[in-house]
């Protein structure tokens, strides 16, 4: 009855007509809380959590099971799988996979995509490979010492005998499955796709309109809804006339979605659903609904009242959270430094706003959602519905954006209890307006900076505070500091080498659903602390990337040993991913030298710096800016130098990177969500506005050749944007701007 | 060849009293074919044509037209799907991203690769083919003019740029 295909494409129809009729073909899968590609290579159950597939035709089948939104995962995943196979690219074909635990997490964000799959990939694709050896020395009864791949096919040289790829799959499939540790890989000098800039697998169909998103899906029969949710947390309906809603044509339904209780999380926020039989009914529909609402706890919440009360804590003592040296009690004023910063609320504000489609029937439930997250997806609509976990069954399309928000599974919540309750599929497409006003939001923010110099106007402590609401309170009722994780992103561990460091966390409660955008907690962190080195490097009378050279010390590995402080280092091993200030080093020198060949600062303008290290990356920025007599800013200029170890396709790391720096100026011009009487203000992208061409800089990227282990590449870019541009702001100036946004003070 | 689709169906479901809007027959001419379709004349043809004509490849992105996701060609100008009714287009002729023949254009964004969540890239595409039909030698002034009403919320504004000022060094 679907007339979805899509997406579904050959997912299952044609592996399973593969593997179903012909019985055979080569099925690697993953499995387990752990990675253990073994257990399962050998599950015939595990058909559709493939990585590997190869048909007859010579053809081979390549699962992501990551979502793609934009980052490239679904061509870069595929280029680590084909360089071990051998496969050639041309005879490729990409298979998204459906929410499933035995591939491990499919969580897509964090910026671990390629660095927690780069390994695993290499190990699908090479014992992939040695069962196409294995069954080819069988069929030729030669040692399989005596064959190897190349080009899509294998080969015995003595006997000058080949087979492809589709000849072999069938017995390669019966193959005992090599142990890892009996894998070979290639040698890197023999690379030829992990390194090389692949096209991107889905650019016909986005070129054409055929490329299909969460909003485009349509199921026969299926019902389109449009929810007005709660404008405040907390709140619920009061009253409710939908006379003139349901006499709009079109309509079919008006229907109240319970609140959310307690702590929001993943839950759908309740409201009222109007349910029609295209969005545009459902829209006017919605339009026509006359709702009023109940008070909450947050109804008095004035975001910019909020702000005040953060910037009057943070310079006030908060909770030691790293303590390094002796505490100091003394700050004399005169060798004191200090600056206080904001970062305000921002909304992710992907193109394609949420979205989901739901068909629940006795047996189970089907979702199809631009989401980042389809294994949590199937956790929460399990939970909402009373089933199982292994009854919903997840699609993921193309997302038009992701940023955050389509981690958090709510919307397909929202759909599947719109289905089940109307025994239909049913379709939940956010507006824009939704998407501002009922977001999980990137927490409003301040911090504190204080640094006591020597009489040779060295530094040498600082103290460091900041307060924002915890992302953990979305999770869990009376959370009133942030958490370890949120502070370990670009607060705690800059690894400065000055022999007295202190960082604290001020209280700071929430008011709305506080969520994870784009580098997180290092948008506010970077910024303030990117801001401040540029400070002091100003009161020290050198150059900004100077003083981050005299504050970062030696090229060293700060292992952060000798503190009482653990860190986190977004997941990884600190021997595998350590925080290198070499690797700081060489960021800021390859900004530096490209600087050198750029347009020198004229009449009113200026260049600012930052370096940042998140997402076990690191990044340095340099901006040239030009502020003109009657205060219209334009960024002219923006150079970016990304050291995030092995890359694996290079051309999508500079767009990655083009984009943060993109990103990274939307917010830092123009970026503010405010709250009046519990309810964001902005309302779509007149008073949200989003960085357009003219005002976009001219853009180069420079990343660094290494051979370290694949580091994260989607976020890391957008922490040093906003100080650069602001530090650019006050050498062009002499204004210094410590909140944001900047068109508070300057036409942008 | 003309196909009749209808929202008819549908809307008897909804079993409503009375309805404010009128369905009225509408004639399309869609990327040179003839379409009718019973529907409300106010209807944007924006939602005419993903929800009911099946053409998705013109996206929603704001309903005001401020981010140019859905715009299209009526009579070769680029206009918002989103704040044109079905009635504003009746007789006209209407291009969408799956009508639009402009493969050098393209091949352009294919060699800078500018897509990236590719999304907003059939707007961007729509503004992008009625300027060059304007001006095949756009001025960086008229791309940033042409060009400043499509949201690009990945960041893909240098590439579009560098595709189209490509396109305009082709063209002899």
């Amino acid at each position: 009855m679907s007339t979805f295909t899509a997406v579904e494409n050959i997912s299952r129809r044609d592996v399973l007509k593969l593997f179903g009729a012909v019985g055979g073909g080569l099925a690697l899968g993953a499995s387990g809380l752990t990675w253990s590609p073994m257990a399962l290579a050998q599950d015939k159950e595990a058909r559709l959590n493939l990585f590997i597939a190869i048909g007859e035709d010579d053809k081979v089948y390549l699962t992501c099971h990551r979502s793609e939104m934009g980052q490239g995962i679904r061509t870069g995943i595929l280029q680590v799988l084909a360089e071990e196979l051998e496969a050639d690219w041309d005879k490729i074909v990409p298979i998204q996979g459906l929410a499933d635990k035995r591939y491990a997490s499919q969580n897509t964000d964090g910026s671990r995509s390629i660095r927690e799959n780069y390994d695993r990939m290499r190990q699908m694709g090479a014992m992939a490979r040695a069962m196409l050896e294995q069954a080819a020395a069988a069929r030729w009864k030669v040692p399989v010492s005596e064959v190897h791949t190349a080009h899509h096919k294998v080969l015995h040289v003595k006997s000058g005998r080949s087979a492809k790829f589709g000849e072999l799959a069938l017995a390669a499939s019966e193959q005992v499955v090599p142990a890892v540790e009996s894998l070979t890989f290639k040698d890197v000098k023999d690379f030829k796709q992990i390194g090389a800039s692949r096209q991107i697998v889905d650019m016909d169909a986005m070129l054409t309109g055929r490329a299909i998103y969460g909003y485009d899906i349509k199921l026969d029969g299926m019902f389109y809804a449009s929810i007005m949710r709660p404008p405040v947390l907390g709140s619920d309906v009061a009253t409710l006339d939908d006379t003139a809603a349901r006499n709009v044509a079109g309509v079919l339904d008006v229907y109240r979605l319970p609140a959310a209780k307690g702590a929001p999380a993943f839950q759908a926020l309740g409201g009222v659903a109007v349910i029609a039989t295209n969005t545009w009914s459902a829209l006017e529909g919605r339009k026509a609904l006359k709702v009023t609402w109940t008070a909450s706890d947050n109804s008095q919440h004035d975001s910019s009242l909020y702000l005040q009360e953060l910037v009057e804590r943070v310079q006030q003592s908060g909770n030691v959270v790293r303590q390094y040296g002796d505490e100091i009690k003394n700050w004399p004023e005169a060798n004191t430094l200090k600056a206080v910063y904001t970062v305000p609320y921002l909304i992710h504000s992907s193109i394609e706003p949420p979205v989901a489609t739901a068909h629940v029937t006795d047996k189970g439930c089907e979702i199809w959602a631009s989401t980042q997250t389809p294994q949590s997806t199937q956790q929460n609509v399990a939970a909402a519905l009373g089933m199982e976990e292994e009854a919903i069954k997840v699609n993921v399309t193309l997302l038009g954006g992701g940023f955050g928000r389509k981690s958090k599974p709510d919307f397909s919540v929202e759909a599947a209890l719109l289905s089940k309750q109307f025994k239909r599929p049913v379709k939940v497409s956010w507006s824009r307006e939704d998407e501002i006003q009922n977001g999980y939001y990137h927490a409003i923010s301040a911090q504190s900076y204080q640094a006591l110099f020597d009489a040779n106007n060295k530094p040498s402590a600082l103290l460091a505070r900041t307060g924002f609401p915890s992302i953990s309170s979305t999770f869990a009722e009376g959370v009133e500091y942030p958490s370890g994780g949120e502070l370990d992103l670009g607060f705690v561990d800059v690894p400065f080498a000055l022999p007295n460091l202190r960082y604290e966390a001020v209280k700071a409660q929430a008011h709305s659903r506080i969520g994870w955008m784009r580098s997180v907690c290092n948008i506010q962190h970077g910024f303030s602390v990117g801001s401040f080195v540029d400070e002091m490097a100003h009161r020290s009378q050198v150059s900004c990337p100077q003083m981050w050279r005299n504050l970062l010390g030696e090229a060293r590995r700060e292992t952060f040993t000798d503190q009482q402080f653990k860190y986190g280092n977004y997941g990884e091993e600190l021997n595998r991913h350590p925080v290198d200030v070499s690797r700081y080093l060489g960021v800021i020198d390859a900004v530096e030298k490209a600087q050198a060949k750029a347009p020198k600062a004229g009449k009113n303008q200026g260049w600012g710096f930052a370096v940042h290290r998140s997402f076990v990356s690191y990044v340095a920025v340099a901006m040239l800016v030009e502020v003109s007599e009657d205060k219209q800013l334009k960024v002219l200029n923006a150079i970016a130098a990304i050291d995030a170890g092995t890359i694996v396709n290079p051309d999508r790391v500079k767009a990655q990177t083009e984009g943060a720096i993109v990103f990274g100026l939307s917010l830092a011009l123009m970026g503010e969500i405010t709250y009046k009487e519990g309810k964001v203000q902005q309302s779509n992208f007149h008073d949200y506005p989003l960085l357009r061409m003219p005002q976009a800089p001219d853009i180069e990227i420079i990343i660094i050749e290494s051979d370290a282990p694949p580091a994260g590449v989607g976020e890391p870019g957008v922490p040093p944007v906003a100080p650069s541009l602001t530090n650019a702001i006050f050498a062009a100036t002499g204004q210094r701007i410590r909140d944001l946004p900047v068109n508070k003070l300057l036409r942008v | 060849m003309a196909e009749v689709l209808s929202t008819k169906a549908v809307v008897k479901e909804a079993n409503t009293a009375a309805s404010t809007q009128t369905l009225s027959t509408q004639t399309l001419i869609i990327n040179g074919k003839s379409f009718t379709l019973d529907a409300d004349p106010k209807m944007p043809i924006l939602w005419a044509l993903r929800d009911i004509l099946g053409l998705t490849g013109t996206k929603y992105g704001c309903g005001a037209g401020l981010c140019g996701a859905c715009t299209v060609h009526l009579d070769g100008q680029p206009v918002r799907a989103c704040l044109t009714s079905l009635g504003q287009a009746q007789g006209k002729q209407l291009t969408t991203i799956e009508g639009l023949d402009n493969q050098k254009l393209k091949d352009a964004w294919a060699e800078y690769n500018v897509p990236q969540c590719g999304y907003c890239q059939a707007g961007q595409l729509m503004s992008a083919a009625a300027l060059v039909a304007q001006h095949p030698k756009p001025s960086e002034a008229q791309i940033n003019s042409a060009m400043s009403g499509n949201i690009c919320r990945c960041g893909t504004y240098p590439r579009i740029k560098a595709a189209l000022q490509n396109y305009a060094k082709q063209e002899d």
